[in-house]
Order: structure tokens, then C-alpha cells, then sequence
């Protein structure tokens, strides 16, 4: 490294910040893009379902689509209100 | 049978049109008839860029509608003799493009050329998605930018699932990266993603490297692909691409900065 540029590298520069961004952006973008169509529908219409017996919202119920070669799995997580704050 | 090329970025105002018409004219001068095609009905540009535009009497649509006959559509160019042009439709609107109308003229023209070059309109509609269908390669021209790596990305998506080759579960299509734009000072400034980050976001093989460059604008104004400006960094950068592309083992150059006689007295390499 030359001294001309130790003085340059020293300059903050943004190049890092969108490489940091779009390796986030694109990752996540890709493993949407491999599930199947019907998946945002079907995570609406049980998240209607439980609705009707517990009293969750969005952000407590999880979908986790996953393939490898010769299997497809689809997982469901779903988080419970606790019986404290239930009981409150 | 002619290999089908599609030059695609999702992105508009990348340099589609410039590389379509650069890669186009390299192929035909290293001895390899080929057309050119314009997908973007409704906003061609490929015949200005080409400097045909007061040649153009048939266009695409009229072809795929039968009003001409793809010889009297085709224009021959003036620098080239085995380079022809398909211009799109200016009065028409994209959904006078059938996949149906497109593989047949695509079928017609692989009789006869060794390499047909598809300019994709910018976008995922249908010109977009037309001009990709059928491809055997692709070009995805992207700049050192956050907007167009994303919608490059994109592309590589339907690329590989709504294509033909895609669909009858052929082998797929070779994807090929052309960074362009690229500013070797602002990259080592940290102000510009750098090759290797594109690539490490994208993972595609790099065909080459075309840097910004005043050329490209003096090429576009007087109507002759920036190939044929062989002082050019930027038409060496194609000619370059061209014969990878081809085959040919060519260093990748334009990615390090030029130095100055400042930068060689105190630079270390």
C-alpha cells in the first residue's frame, strides 16, 4: 500500500453500507422467490383460523418454507400469548 | 442454428440498448452473421443507436402480423455487411408481441444467422419477458449500484424459471454479468461496489468490465456502436467481451485505476 493510499482508504466511503444492504435484500429475496405462489394466502387464511380461538397477532405466527432435493417442508411456528399476560 | 442472446437488466437507462448494439456489431466484424432485434415496442431505440433510424420501413410487429416479410423488416448495416437490424414497432403497444409471433420469427431467423441479439426493453413486462423467453444466453448488464444489483437479481429469477428453457426443464440458460459504468477511482474510494461485491452478491460469471466513459455518449450521438471506436476505452472493454465470449482467453482489464503520472511516481504498483 503507497502512502497515497492510506491517505484515500481513510475517507469514509458507502460502497460497504450497500454491499452490507443488498447482501440482506438478496438473500431474503431469493428464498421467497423458490416458494410456492399459494403461500401468503394460506399464511392469511390461518391466521384467520387461529384468530378465531386465540388472540394473536402477525408477527406471532412464522412460516418457514424450506427445499432440498428430494423433499419440500413447510414449517409453521406459532406463538402463544402467555397465560399471565392472558390473565392481566 | 443460430445462438439466441437476450441483454437484460430490469433496470432502465443501464446501457441495454449501447451493449446490445456494441456486442451485435463485435460479432458480425469477427466474421458471425447477426441480427439484432429491438423489443421495446412503443420506445425503440436500438435503430438511433445503430444510426438506421431513417432506414426503418418495417418494423417487428409488421412481421409478426404478416404485413411484411421478415427480409423487407431486416435492415443491413453500413458498417457491416453480416450485421442486420429488426426495429421495434415506435406506433404499436407491447401487447402486439405474441410468444407465438416471437418464436416463429426467432425459428425463421436461425436458419439463417449464427447469432441473434435480443435488446430487452427495461421492466418484467411482457417486451421484457419476450425478449427473454427464448434466450440460450443472457447478458445481465448491471451497474456498480444498489437499485440495479437488486433488479439484476430479479432478473436471474425469471430467468430461470420463466423461460423456455426453464419450462421444458432444459439445461438453462447461461447467465453472463457486464458490470458497466464502472468507476475504478470511486471504487477505490470506497464510493462504488466494487467488481468483486457484485459478484459476490450476484454469483455470475463475469464477462467483462466496461468503464464510464465519454465515448459512449459520442458513439450513441453520432449513431455508430462504441465497439467501432477501437481507441475507446469503452469499445475495447466490448471487444473484449465479445471475444470471451467467443472463446477467446482476454485478461479483464478497466478494473484498476488508470494512473496518472502522480499515481505511477508514488503509487506502489
Amino acid at each position: 500500500m503507497s502512502l497515497l493510499d492510506y491517505f484515500r482508504t481513510s475517507k469514509g466511503g458507502s460502497a460497504s453500507l450497500a454491499k452490507e444492504r443488498l447482501q440482506i435484500l438478496v438473500a431474503h429475496e431469493r428464498s421467497s422467490r423458490n416458494q410456492p405462489s399459494y403461500l401468503p394466502q394460506l399464511q392469511r387464511e390461518l391466521l384467520e383460523v387461529i384468530k378465531k380461538y386465540i388472540n394473536v397477532d402477525q408477527e406471532a405466527i412464522s412460516f418457514n418454507f424450506e427445499q432440498d432435493d428430494n423433499q419440500e417442508t413447510l414449517e409453521l411456528n406459532i406463538i402463544l400469548p402467555d397465560y399471565q399476560a392472558k390473565n392481566s | 442454428m443460430a445462438r439466441i442472446i437476450v441483454v437484460t437488466s430490469g433496470k432502465g437507462g443501464v446501457g441495454k440498448t449501447t451493449t446490445s448494439a456494441a456486442i451485435a456489431m463485435g460479432l458480425a466484424k469477427k466474421g458471425h452473421k447477426t441480427a439484432v432485434i429491438d423489443f421495446d415496442v412503443g420506445l425503440r431505440n436500438l435503430d438511433l443507436i445503430m444510426g438506421c433510424e431513417r432506414r426503418v420501413v418495417y418494423d417487428f410487429v409488421n412481421v409478426i402480423n404478416g404485413e411484411a416479410s421478415l427480409n423487407q423488416a431486416l435492415i443491413r448495416d453500413k458498417h457491416c455487411d453480416l450485421l442486420y437490424i429488426l426495429p421495434a414497432s415506435q406506433t404499436r403497444d407491447k401487447d402486439s408481441l405474441t410468444q407465438e409471433g416471437v418464436g416463429k420469427i426467432l425459428e425463421e431467423l436461425s436458419k439463417d444467422f449464427k447469432y441473434i441479439v435480443c435488446d430487452s426493453p427495461a421492466g418484467i413486462e411482457k417486451g421484457a419477458h419476450l425478449a427473454m423467453y427464448f434466450a440460450d444466453d443472457a447478458f445481465v448488464v448491471t451497474n456498480p449500484e444498489v437499485s440495479s444489483v437488486r433488479d439484476s437479481d430479479r432478473m436471474l429469477g425469471l430467468l430461470s424459471s420463466k423461460s423456455r428453457r426453464a419450462e421444458q426443464n432444459e439445461e438453462p440458460i447461461k447467465e453472463y454479468l457486464l458490470l458497466s459504468r464502472y468507476a475504478p477511482d470511486r471504487v477505490k474510494l470506497g464510493e462504488m461496489l466494487s467488481v468483486d461485491d457484485v459478484q459476490e452478491i450476484l454469483s455470475l460469471h463475469l464477462l467483462g468490465v466496461i468503464p464510464e466513459s465519454k465515448s459512449v455518449l459520442n458513439a450513441s450521438n453520432s449513431g455508430t456502436p462504441v465497439i467501432l471506436d477501437e481507441k475507446s476505452d469503452a469499445g475495447q472493454a466490448y471487444a473484449d467481451i465479445v471475444a470471451r465470449y467467443l472463446g477467446e482467453d482476454k485478461p479483464h482489464r478497466f478494473i484498476d485505476e488508470k494512473k496518472g503520472l502522480f499515481g505511477k511516481l508514488f503509487g506502489s504498483k
